[in-house]
């Protein structure tokens, strides 16, 4: 019953309040009072990219796993990554002119026949929260498109989605004409969607099944670093 | 005026639904990424093969192939315009081969979500989705359905819409949710939340409770919860054969027709009075579960253990109500 109505006033907290409160309001969705601490963080000096991991992608990791645990829901995830976006797109402009670091870039879309993009539009929000550069092409794709857009977007991952068990099968016929024009080796293929599994995953061919936004992010990170480890050893 | 579930209700414990629509239609040669409803008016023959897979399988009532047949989801084959006619040529088709049968079956016409998220976090309000709705429960009533069929909801508001846009019908309907988040809707609703929410409405349905979700244990897992809420409707179980799988080109449920069998007895004891499959269940389960459900007496309700024990474990920790994880505490709160 300790729900005292303290007005906060962000510009009063020291730094090292204002971050936990700002990961907070990023959990309660509240999208004015991220930006607020956004242009605090920044009129004290912050760096913008100091400002994109420690404030928003910290902050978001927070939902991220409570998401994965069955805490937070769909409404509550997109509200808070509606605050995140808020913040994001203060930063972006500045990130592009400070050259934050590129974590990789990505293509996701939801499979032909398949309406649902809650799942892919959440992964989009979660992975440029975490920095990646995200090439979202929406629903109902042919595997046509998904190539073009690898192509054109210069893409090392190819993120998959489907809500329904009439539609996950297409996912293998993507990845089967990848491998037919023998570009399947240079993307990282990941998989996600709730009647899908691990098994089924490795089934059809993909790099990794995701089963959720929260894991879509870490899975990223870790087979990408994987990738760099081997280039350099190569 | 009764309706032919009403009577059927009436006359019997309990009665068998159909079970899977898009995982028996692969096996005919429908196409990933096809729209199932097309086939009602391109392949009517293999429409009518697959119901009358579950009549002569023993169903008392099955749903007609228009589980996507809204415009919104419709859309997606340029078929936006065609609402009216997929969905009475699937009920019409579902009418023949249940007035055919020479028993009392009845036809009930599949509504699926719009897949949109509803405003004011996505963009489909109230009304749009009601009007959607609408048409397409007018195509079904056209094509002859007995009832209307609301299922794989995972949105309150959306439900409630559908509600609306029935209530303008007048036609009598069940509604179904898919429980498949760590024992939640998609959207966080819990199976007494479901109970809430039905209870509330102006234009009740007959009968409401869970379909598909992730598997046979969860779906019993929400059954229970809904039953523990003493709702005065009959419960609706429609679980999907096990989990999903990748076998040989094709999708394969893991869930044999024994195990199906015994989910329908677990079912019963659960508080179900309306039992069926959804997705990876044929006509082969349908018959294992016919045989169970008329051989068995009902027992006691199930503990989890027994759930776990005889159809396997659970795949989250609770069923999202009592004993789930809670929200961390924050330093304002808002709401």
């Amino acid at each position: 019953m300790a729900d005292q109505e303290d007005d906060i006033v962000l510009a009063e907290l020291p730094d090292e309040e204002l971050i936990p409160q700002m990961h907070d309001d990023l959990y309660d969705g509240l999208k004015d009072e991220v930006e607020e601490g956004v242009y605090i963080l920044l009129d004290r000096g912050w760096a913008p990219y100091k400002v994109l991991t420690e404030a928003l992608v910290a902050g978001m990791k927070v939902v991220g796993d409570d998401f994965r645990d069955g805490i937070l829901f769909v409404p509550e995830v997109l509200l808070a990554a509606n605050a995140m976006k808020g913040g994001m797109n203060i930063l972006k402009p500045l990130l592009a002119e400070t050259g934050a670091p590129r974590m990789g870039r990505m293509v996701i879309g939801t499979v032909k026949g398949d309406i649902h993009d809650i799942g892919q539009n959440l992964v989009t929000m979660m992975m440029e929260g975490a920095g990646f550069e995200v090439m979202n092409i929406g629903i109902n794709n042919p595997v046509e498109k998904y190539i073009e857009a690898l192509q054109s977007f210069e893409a090392d991952i190819l993120g998959m989605s489907a809500l329904l068990t009439t539609t996950m099968p297409y996912m293998k016929v993507v990845i089967d004409t990848m491998k037919e024009s023998g570009i399947r080796d240079n993307y990282i293929v990941l998989v996600g969607g709730a009647p899908l599994n691990e098994e089924f995953g490795r089934a059809i061919g993909a790099d990794a099944y995701c089963r959720d936004a929260a894991v879509a992010v870490e899975t990223a990170k870790s087979l990408i670093a994987r990738r760099h480890n081997q280039a350099t050893a190569g | 005026m009764s309706d032919a579930l009403t009577s059927l209700l009436a006359q019997r414990d309990w009665l068998l639904t159909d079970g899977a629509t898009g995982t028996n239609l692969f096996n005919m040669g429908l196409e990933a990424g096809e729209a199932p409803e097309l086939w009602n008016v391109d392949r009517p023959d293999a429409i009518r093969a697959l119901y009358r897979g579950s009549v002569d399988a023993g169903s008392d009532l099955f749903l007609t192939n228009t589980f996507g047949g809204n415009a919104s989801r419709l859309a997606l084959h340029q078929a936006s315009d065609r609402v009216e006619e997929l969905n009475r040529a699937g009920a019409a088709l579902a009418r023949e081969v249940a007035d055919a049968s020479g028993r009392e079956v009845v036809v009930a016409g599949s509504i699926g979500p719009t897949g949109e998220i509803m405003a004011p976090m996505g963009s489909l309000t109230r009304e749009a989705a009601a009007d959607l709705f609408e048409a397409q429960a007018e195509g079904l009533r056209e094509g002859g359905v007995d009832i209307l069929w609301v299922e794989t909801l995972s949105a309150g508001e959306e439900l409630e819409a559908a509600a609306e846009a029935i209530r303008r019908t007048g036609m009598p309907w069940c509604v179904t949710m898919s429980f498949d988040t760590a024992g939640r809707t998609m959207m966080g609703l819990t199976g007494s939340d479901l109970v809430r929410l039905v209870t509330a409405l102006p234009h009740p349905p007959i009968a409401f409770g869970a379909n598909c979700g992730v598997g046979a244990s969860d779906l019993l897992r929400t059954v229970l919860g809904i039953a523990a809420q003493g709702p005065e409707l009959p419960i609706i179980a429609k679980g999907n054969a096990g989990i999903p799988k990748f076998v040989e080109g094709h999708i394969h449920y893991n869930g044999t027709p024994e195990l199906m069998a015994d989910y329908a007895r677990l079912a019963r004891d659960c508080g179900a009075r309306i039992i069926g499959g959804c997705c990876g269940t044929t006509p082969e389960h349908l018959v294992a579960m016919r045989r169970a459900l008329e051989t068995h007496e009902p027992g006691p309700k199930p503990g989890l253990d027994e759930i776990v024990e005889r159809l396997g474990a659970f795949s989250s920790l609770s069923d999202g109500g009592e004993g789930a994880p809670e929200r961390r505490p924050r330093r304002r709160r808002r709401g």
